[in-house]
């Protein structure tokens, strides 16, 4: 049957049709989806794991044990799964294994721009790289057989604008192949040196074989067409070039990115006049083609910076380019905000008071670092919020331990921020550790955790008790507040800046976003009460505007959760009763 | 031929449905349709857009600058931020809302005056709509993206039982009596 698909939801159809079992992941931008939308078949277990080193090494186990499994991330989750990868490339599988890699040039909803494709070159993993929704359910099966055939894991790679574009696929029936056999196998699976001293030259003849195979497969296509410029390219550039060129270009068309063909690639070059190189973010493919001495075009005009677009394309290559009219205004830039009734706010907004030094980390909370609230200071990567603010708290002492916190949510706090905290409590500095726990990855779109008692499907699941947790590992000062109540948020945030020892905050309230979270009615300003002292606003709560110089709040944003009612002196903000 | 529409407006305002909606209608009348959503930080609050191309090849999923044939816009600024993607004989649909981003609400920016009028005064047709009223008056200001739909049809030759099909095919049954009423509103006539 013909439908319009998501690239991820297309790539799930694929595990679907291919009989994968068992999937885990953790969620991330632009990769999140293909899991979601695999958890919708009942035929296959799946997951979602506290981190993507926990998820890779599931789906490895999985693969070991005979049934053909699944991990999807995002480039960033990658380098936290880095570890397993460049092992299990050694061991090989049983059953087959993808790992889907979701790439985000221009950073959509990233922290980094890095180009996944050079783990497939450093792990020695072959990798596919989809151009639309139809390859990408279509490269998902095939990974699994070149997974089998050459026993690998195999790289699925996609990017925001396969992930996150719906194109038209066709698909088939389930067919779940036999569990495989496991035998015990050390020299194998067991990677201590002698054993993996054995398999290293197995890794190297795979990837001279997958080469081999790269040569043929049709994965890698030549469409001919004017010989006058001959471009090689993948994944949506594909896409791209074919808007610009159309049949006025020869195109070589890669769907394996690694390992790259030689002779398929030499032939195709002999017989174009000029080559160029298309590809998004670094330069693999054309460092490839000048590594067999060709001369190409390719980053010296194309950028590395940023996604590409058609004009782009056109641009760079001296082809026409569309243009519009725009106006002759000012037009205000529109950033990402927390969400009216976002329970993250009245502690971002205690910080700011507070004039605390912040520790942040990835997450919507992340928002708390734009004006007006502008609370936060460093930003890196997923945990290192608490374990940067402890070697903050080393490097400055006493004058930075009474004023500097981290912020972390629930699930970034479970992805890796227990190690960081067992530092804090192992290696004693007097930090203040703020859980902002909203039940909920909320980023992401909703995704359950290991701390919300529930499962991928919506199930009851088990449920890690943080202010346990803390305690167990040393805590001596464990304390939740509502963020709805800015002073008891700040009486906490006092109080615990001001002990001798370490501590923790929980700000615990679910996400307003959350279907089961009850609003109250919007708010309204008494335009006679209201004194324009703009307390108010700087709470920078998308709801609240100043209009005639009067604050004036949106009724079809506004939740009620009344933080803003806490800062007007005058009683200006209230609610219609009845 | 290629065919162009862009989906404008601020994260959270309901971007997706529409463009559900209206690849879906596409893909039964047998186009091959590509659509470009944007998911995860964008969605909250910020700057949202939305592409849906469509013909009888579709290759690029997104739609560049001067390359659209409609923009329909949630929001007024939003109109007037994408403007330069349309075509020199493009059609912009505009709800009349006027929503302030973190800038203007900060008092770091002023909300531009009048942009309807100046976007007209470049020669640019415009369809300025009570979106926002309009779904009220049908149930709840959440159906404003069904009634911009609904002002969209008005440019397509696709029957009303065709739009009302697709309708039927992408709304919750909860959802559908409200969702159509908002279309029709939207639809006019």
């Amino acid at each position: 049957m013909k439908q319009l698909m998501l690239g991820n939801a297309a790539a799930a159809r694929g595990l679907y049709e291919a009989g994968c079992s068992v999937v885990s992941s953790y969620p991330g931008t632009p990769s999140t989806e293909i899991t979601e939308e695999a958890a919708k078949y009942d035929e296959i277990y799946c997951e979602w794991a506290p981190n993507e080193k926990v998820a890779m090494e599931v789906a490895f186990g999985a693969a070991v044990a005979g049934r053909r499994s699944f991990c999807g991330m995002k480039h960033v989750g990658l380098n936290v799964a880095a570890d397993p990868l460049f092992t299990i490339s050694y061991t090989g599988i049983n059953a087959g294994m993808i790992i889907a890699v979701a790439d985000d040039a221009g950073m959509h909803s990233s922290q980094n721009e890095q180009d996944s494709r050079h783990y497939a070159i450093a792990a020695k993993l072959p990798m596919l790289e989809p151009s639309d929704s139809a390859e990408a359910l279509e490269f998902t099966k095939l990974a699994y057989e070149i997974s089998e055939q050459f026993d690998t894991p195999v790289f699925l790679k996609m990017c925001t604008r396969v992930a996150h574009s719906q194109s038209i696929v066709e698909t088939s029936e389930r067919v779940l192949p036999e569990l495989k056999p496991y035998e015990k196998n050390i020299a194998k699976y067991v990677m201590m040196p002698g054993n993996a001293k054995r398999r290293h030259p197995i890794v190297e003849q795979r990837t001279k074989d997958l080469i081999a195979y790269a040569e043929t497969s049709p994965l890698n296509r030549v469409e001919m067409g004017d010989t006058s410029i001959g471009i090689i390219t993948s994944s949506t550039s594909y896409q791209y070039a074919k808007e610009v060129f159309g049949d006025k270009a020869c195109i070589l068309k890669l769907g394996m990115i690694h390992p790259l063909p030689v002779q398929k690639i030499l032939d195709f070059a002999a017989k174009v006049d000029r080559l160029v190189i298309i590809e998004e973010l670094d330069s693999i493919i054309e460092d490839h083609c000048k590594k067999l001495g060709l001369e190409v075009t390719g980053k010296d005009v194309l950028p590395c910076i940023d996604e590409f677009s058609q004009n782009l394309i056109a641009e760079k290559l001296g082809m026409p380019v569309h243009k519009g009219k725009a106006l002759d205004e000012n037009i205000p830039v529109r950033p990402p905000v927390m969400c009216a009734g976002c329970p993250h706010r009245g502690l971002f907004y205690t910080l700011s008071k507070l004039k605390c030094t912040v520790m942040g980390d990835i997450g919507c909370y992340t928002l708390g670092a734009v004006a007006p609230l502008s609370a936060m200071d460093v930003t890196a990567c997923m945990g290192a919020s608490i374990s940067s603010l402890h070697g903050f708290n080393k490097a400055r002492g006493a004058e930075s331990e009474n004023k500097t916190v981290a912020v972390i949510g629930d699930s970034t706090f479970m992805h890796s921020g227990m190690t960081s905290l067992a530092n804090v409590a192992y290696n004693q500095s007097n930090s203040t550790v703020i859980i902002l726990d909203n039940s909920i990855t909320g980023m992401t779109g909703h995704q359950q955790n290991p701390t919300t008692g529930y499962n991928i499907k919506g199930d009851p699941a088990g449920k890690i008790d943080l202010e346990a947790l803390c305690r167990a590992m040393g805590f001596g000062r464990v304390r939740v507040v509502d963020p709805y109540d800015l002073k008891a948020v700040e009486t906490a945030v006092r109080e615990e800046l001001a002990a001798d020892e370490p501590s923790v905050i929980i700000s615990r309230r679910p996400c307003a976003l959350l279907k089961y979270v009850k609003h109250n009615k919007p708010l309204k300003c008494d335009a006679d009460k209201c004194k324009s002292c703009k307390a108010c606003m700087k709470l920078g709560c998308p709801a609240i505007s100043m209009k005639n110089g009067k604050a004036c709040i949106d009724q079809t944003l506004c939740v009620g959760c009344d933080v803003c009612t806490q800062l007007c002196a005058f009683g200006a903000l209230a609610r219609e009763e009845g | 031929m290629t065919k162009n529409i862009m989906i404008v407006g601020v994260g959270g305002q309901g971007s997706l449905l529409a463009s559900k909606l209206l690849g879906h209608l596409l893909v039964t009348q047998g186009y091959d349709v590509k659509v470009s959503e944007v998911h995860g930080m964008s969605q909250r609050g910020g700057s949202v857009v939305t592409y849906v191309r469509f013909g009888d090849k579709v290759y690029s999923p997104i739609i560049d600058q001067g390359e659209a044939d409609f923009i329909v816009s949630f929001e007024k600024l939003e109109a007037a931020r994408w403007l330069s993607y349309l075509k020199p004989d493009g059609k912009v649909i505009v709800s009349e809302q006027e929503t302030d981003p973190m800038p203007v609400i900060i008092g770091a920016a002023e909300y531009p005056s009048d942009l309807i009028a100046k976007m007209q005064a470049l020669g640019v047709h415009v369809d300025a709509v009570d979106a926002l009223g309009m779904a009220q008056q049908a149930g709840t200001a959440k159906a404003a993206n069904l009634v911009l739909m609904g002002r969209l049809s008005r440019y397509f030759d696709f029957s009303e039982e065709i739009w009302m099909q697709a309708i039927e095919d992408c709304v919750p049954a909860k959802f559908l009596e409200l969702n159509k009423k908002a279309f029709m509103m939207g639809r006019g006539e």
